[in-house]
């Protein structure tokens, strides 16, 4: 490595350097919180019951085998958009009743395909869980997933 | 080994090493439940099972720094431990919180954050031994020799557990979550670890090579200059899709592709060392797992990294087996390869020993690091396929699973073909050779 550049020289660098990003990146998340409580989410929508079925949804550990918004495991279906494919913007009823029903019948315990456990959830967390699911479906995500198989 | 303190190291290793152990076994299980999905499915969901694979894979890497820092910061600083004993109280209480963790996750109880979902008290118990250690590794430094290796080490594992205090923060808005959740995941694995990772080799090649100490630390600070310039604006890479604004995408794409430089400046920087320093050093599977560590963690981290982080890419392959594969050779190429190098540096130093077993862990290496790399890669082409059915031709994702399950059979052959070359690895490291043996070694005449 070049002469010129001497140790306490690239130590300098380290640590001014560092520092610089940092604020710029310290900045941009402000602003990024700002913009997610004002614009690319819906505070007013954010009822307790959203708040808590997303205690659900963490308490039960769902993100270990979903994703959601493309994080988390990926052992089982994306569900960040799953109120839309399950037709929720049309027919909320109906996509309501239907994740209802379809974490109650689990574990399906169909030979050869995955197993979801049975959370023993009551209506009302049911409920709260797709608040929560809905919520999370109508944040503004640059428009991801692709489409709706999510 | 010079002073009588890093001895503390040896829980350390051999605790890292338990608990590698048990994450490999849990990797397999949740490997074998992929191809075969009704096994365990009533006892042991595969939440649970992953939650372990994933938490006992960052206990044990952290446990290998502690180990780490208590073995090298006696040499850099010329002086012993602060107090060893904290140091054994840390390791305890360290290993019981772990413990009682994975004993509680099987159980059901965990909150519900990946990667954060140790139970409030154990998070708590995390914060306490991040002090103890702190505090007695900070007091050791400031007693002695200040060298750059000690320094970066110690600014890293400052900021570990700073950025750990973000998993305490949990707001209802799952986007602000989101984005919170990452100063922690990624500002550690994309930044302070690699600094970790950077000053321990740093270490290795001072040792191993003979190169000057100023050559060694001025190619330190530009590694580590790089890995955060890069690195926490590449932060960006993760705010595409998650509810954060557009301008993400310009920063990310700029910065994330940046993220390979660092990676590659480790690459030539263990490789020009060990060339330009020409000494012989008898350990050789430690400078087998130095080298080989910066060249996977290239790959891995690098490479893999890269291959899916432009945001016109990542619209399509974020959150398919693509991150799946990437996530387990950048784990296993930077983090579990730079522990590795470091044990089988120290262990024969801190166990009298000549070094020992070396084939049997070099073969431990190759079984390892060729299994680590078809998993990737069968990984790597089910995300693909993944990819264009799910994403492109949006096809149901249960039918996709159905469609790449050969690549899983394949997955959960090189899995255990890591289990098999961890088991020689952990032999090789824990287990000396028959004293037979070595002295029949050691009589044989010179030829």
């Amino acid at each position: 490595m070049s002469e010129r550049l001497t140790k306490s020289a690239a130590r300098n660098i380290f640590y001014g350097g560092t520092i610089f990003f940092l604020v710029i990146f310290l900045g941009l998340t402000l602003h990024s919180h700002n913009y997610i409580v004002n614009e690319s989410t819906n505070e007013d929508t954010l009822t307790e019951s959203v708040v808590a079925g997303k205690h659900i949804w963490e308490r039960n550990s769902c993100i270990n085998c979903h994703t959601l918004l493309g994080e988390g495991a990926y052992f089982a279906p994306e569900l960040g958009n799953v109120w839309v494919r399950y037709g929720g913007k049309d027919d909320p009823e109906g996509a309501r009743d239907m994740l209802k029903a379809w974490m109650q019948a689990q574990p399906s315990g169909i030979e050869g395909r995955r197993q979801m456990p049975q959370f023993n959830l009551t209506d009302r967390e049911l409920d709260e869980l797709v608040d929560f699911l809905k919520w999370t479906s109508e944040i503004d995500t640059q428009n991801w997933p692709p489409n709706e198989a999510g | 080994m010079k002073y009588q303190s890093q001895k503390v190291a040896l829980y350390y290793i051999y605790g890292a090493l338990a608990l590698f152990a048990a994450q490999i076994l849990f990797g397999v299980v949740a490997g074998t439940v992929y191809v075969l999905p009704n096994l365990f499915s009533e006892i042991l969901p595969f939440n649970v099972i992953r939650m372990i694979h994933t938490n006992a894979l960052i206990v044990w890497l952290l446990m290998g720094y502690f180990g780490a820092a208590y073995y090298l910061l006696p040499e850099e600083c010329e002086t012993e431990i602060h107090s060893p004993k904290l140091a054994i109280i840390q390791f305890w209480l360290f290993l019981i919180a772990a413990g009682a963790a994975v004993v509680g996750y099987i159980f059901g109880i965990h909150e519900g954050r990946e990667f954060l979902e140790q139970p409030l008290p154990i998070k708590v118990g995390i914060v306490v031994v991040a002090l103890m250690f702190l505090y007695n590794t900070t007091m050791t430094l400031l007693k002695g020799r200040k060298t750059a290796v000690s320094n970066v080490l110690m600014v890293a594992l400052w900021f570990v557990a700073l950025l750990f205090l973000f998993a305490f923060y949990n707001p209802s808005n799952l986007a602000v979550d989101k984005m919170y959740w990452w100063y922690v995941v990624h500002l550690w694995v994309e930044g302070v670890w690699e600094l970790i990772m950077a000053s321990i080799l740093a270490f290795l090649m001072i040792k191993m090579t003979g190169v000057d100490r100023e050559v060694v630390e001025k190619w330190l600070y530009v590694m580590v200059s790089l890995t955060l310039f890069t690195g926490i604006l590449g932060t960006g890479h993760h705010y595409y899709w998650i509810g954060t604004p557009g301008y993400w995408q310009w920063i990310g794409n700029v910065f994330s592709t940046l993220e390979v430089v660092p990676f590659f400046a480790m690459v030539v920087f263990c490789f020009y060392m060990v060339w330009k320093g020409g000494r012989d050093h008898p350990n050789k599977s430690a400078l087998l797992w130095s080298l080989g560590c910066s060249v996977m963690a290239f790959f891995g981290a690098g490479v893999w990294g890269f291959m899916h982080t432009l945001s016109s890419i990542n619209y399509y392959t974020h959150g398919t087996q693509v991150t799946a594969a990437h996530g387990h050779l950048a784990f296993y190429g930077a983090y579990v390869m730079l522990n590795l190098a470091i044990f089988t540096y120290a262990l024969p130093y801190l166990r009298g020993r000549e070094p020992y077993n070396q084939q049997l862990n070099m073969w431990g290496f190759w079984i390892t690091t060729s299994g680590m790399a078809f998993m990737t890669f069968t990984l790597t082409f089910a995300g693909v396929v993944q990819t264009h059915l799910q994403r492109v031709l949006g096809m149901n994702y249960m039918d996709v699973q159905d469609q790449v399950a050969l690549f899983y059979w394949m997955r959960l052959g090189s899995g255990i073909a890591v289990l098999i070359g961890v088991t020689f690895i952990i032999w090789a490291l824990v287990v000396p050779p028959r004293a037979a043996s070595v002295r029949a070694k050691i009589s044989q005449p010179a030829e």
